[in-house]
């Protein structure tokens, strides 16, 4: 029987949570890397065993991790347990090495960037936020960072490369960060086209390339947001997370800072979709595995009040690609819930129902086996959860 | 040799369990003292001194014989009771929560 596999990073370590495909009885394992931030970990579309992991602390910085069996065990990729260096005395792993690219051959040296009070800032690395492995090749995986950058690995997570046309692009000096830091958080490979790449960014907008990364485009245009000076403009929106479906890769769902918005053009231009939402700020969004027009967010009251409205826990779905959202609450808390659902921290499988899957910053992990109609905690005291990734497995 | 102590969570990362004894080569300073960890332990670069710039990553310091030497020059000798192994040095997290 198929099975499923949840991949949950906390402020304090990550949990493995697996089942069977009922999704009824589950085993937890971790923490694993415990006292450590997991702001991600994810695994590889074409080798479930393989999986890597964004750990980072702000006392000790970035480390990569990887497993290559399911998560039972790790390595930092390179430096494997017992061997030290290489026989000149050289150490092996460059894994943690994330190193802004200043070559005068890729575009733009190091720049700068717009600072809280308006001042420009030099880029500074601080950590990794999401790591997409390539849907084709286990050892291709990206990384989204923070201060904002794309970096790839095509070597296993040994070493990183900047894909530096995107900081470099001209835009870069009005990108600015959000209240969590200018984070790069999305990275959606195109299933249909390997040159094409969505990546999101906190707080200057999406952005595309159509060429594997070598020069990119902002695609905000429809987006509008009054807390900025020109709420039109093309940079400078703090869009929380994007979501697609596979088979319509040119189709975008959008949670931002507000509003729930759609693209049907591969981002070229946007919509607003938020409908009857009971209010449309939020952090995550995700798409059904089967139904493509059926669409997921965790309304949260106010960028002020990271909390449920009226402190209950609703998941909205809309089976009309936005607009029309009807609260999902079956066993969700209804009274006296005021925790937040982080931007990466929503998933789904691709079983038959579709199972859908979000963390609380409360430390809870909920899922749904029947597409969102009821919902039971896997664990309800973990520390505050930073993100949940599903795998179907065989 | 010289001995160093790590904080707990870099001793779960180089998977030791205590101190750990290194041979440095030279004049024993910060910068040899590190360089030689890192040989040994390279799952440590980055966490302890930037990458590139090798310079202490900000919430950490550097202790020996009761004396804090982390605004000390790299290069500056250390003391010889470390030299000599008597002392360990000692790298310790700021205390800021967690």
């Amino acid at each position: 029987m198929s099975g499923v596999r949840v991949l949950v990073g906390t402020r304090k370590g990550a949990f493995v949570l697996t089942s069977d495909g009922k999704r009824q009885r589950w085993d937890v394992s971790g923490p694993h890397f415990a006292g450590w931030e997991i702001y991600h970990l994810k695994g590889s579309p074409v080798d479930p065993h393989r999986l890597y992991a964004s750990q980072c602390s702000g006392w000790f910085g970035q480390i990569i991790q990887r497993s290559d069996d399911g998560g039972k065990t790790w390595t930092q990729p390179g430096t494997p347990p017992g061997e030290r260096t290489t026989p000149e005395g050289m150490p092996k792993g460059e894994s943690n090495k994330f190193v802004y690219d200043t070559s005068s051959g890729t575009g733009k040296p190091l720049t700068t960037h717009q600072w809280y009070d308006g001042t420009q800032h030099p880029w500074e690395f601080k950590r990794v936020w999401h790591l997409e492995p390539s849907p084709t090749n286990p050892d291709t995986v990206y990384a989204g960072v923070e201060d904002a950058g794309l970096f790839r690995s095509t070597d296993g997570g040994q070493n990183w490369q900047e894909l530096a046309g995107l900081r470099g692009h001209g835009t870069g000096p009005k990108w600015q960060p959000g209240a969590g830091g200018m984070c790069l958080h999305t990275v959606i490979l195109d299933p249909s086209n390997p040159q094409r790449i969505y990546i999101a960014i906190s707080a200057a907008g999406a952005f595309r390339t159509d060429d594997g990364g070598k020069t990119w485009r902002p695609i905000n245009k429809g987006l509008h947001s009054q807390y900025i000076p020109d709420p039109n403009a093309e940079i400078g929106h703090c869009v929380h997370h994007v979501a697609i479906h596979r088979s319509r890769p040119n189709v975008l769902f959008m949670q931002k800072h507000w509003d729930v918005m759609r693209s049907d053009n591969a981002g070229d231009s946007w919509h607003e979709v938020s409908g009857n939402l009971p209010t449309d700020f939020g952090f995550v969004i995700d798409v059904h595995a089967h139904e493509p027009e059926t669409i997921y967010v965790v309304p949260i009251k106010s960028d002020g009040e990271h909390f449920p409205p009226d402190g209950k826990l609703r998941v909205y779905r809309s089976r009309a690609g936005g607009n029309e959202w009807e609260a999902l609450t079956k066993g969700l808390p209804q009274d006296n819930c005021y925790v937040n659902v982080l931007r990466d921290a929503m998933a789904v499988d691709s079983l038959d129902k579709c199972g859908v899957y979000f963390g609380t910053t409360g430390g809870q992990v909920y899922a749904s086996a029947d597409a969102g109609d009821s919902w039971t905690p896997i664990v309800q005291h973990l520390p505050g959860v930073l993100s949940v990734e599903v795998q179907t497995l065989p | 040799m010289i001995r160093v102590v790590l904080p707990g969570h870099l001793r779960a990362l180089a998977r030791v369990s205590a101190e750990v004894q290194i041979d440095v080569k030279g004049p024993v300073t910060q910068r040899s003292v590190l360089d030689a960890l890192e040989a040994q332990y390279p799952m440590l670069r980055g966490t302890i001194r930037d990458h590139v710039t090798h310079e202490r990553r900000p919430f950490l310091r550097f202790f020996a014989c009761e004396e804090d030497y982390s605004l000390e020059p790299p290069d500056a000798p250390l003391p010889e009771s470390v030299a000599s192994g008597a002392e360990p040095l000692l790298i310790i997290g700021a205390i800021a929560g967690g």
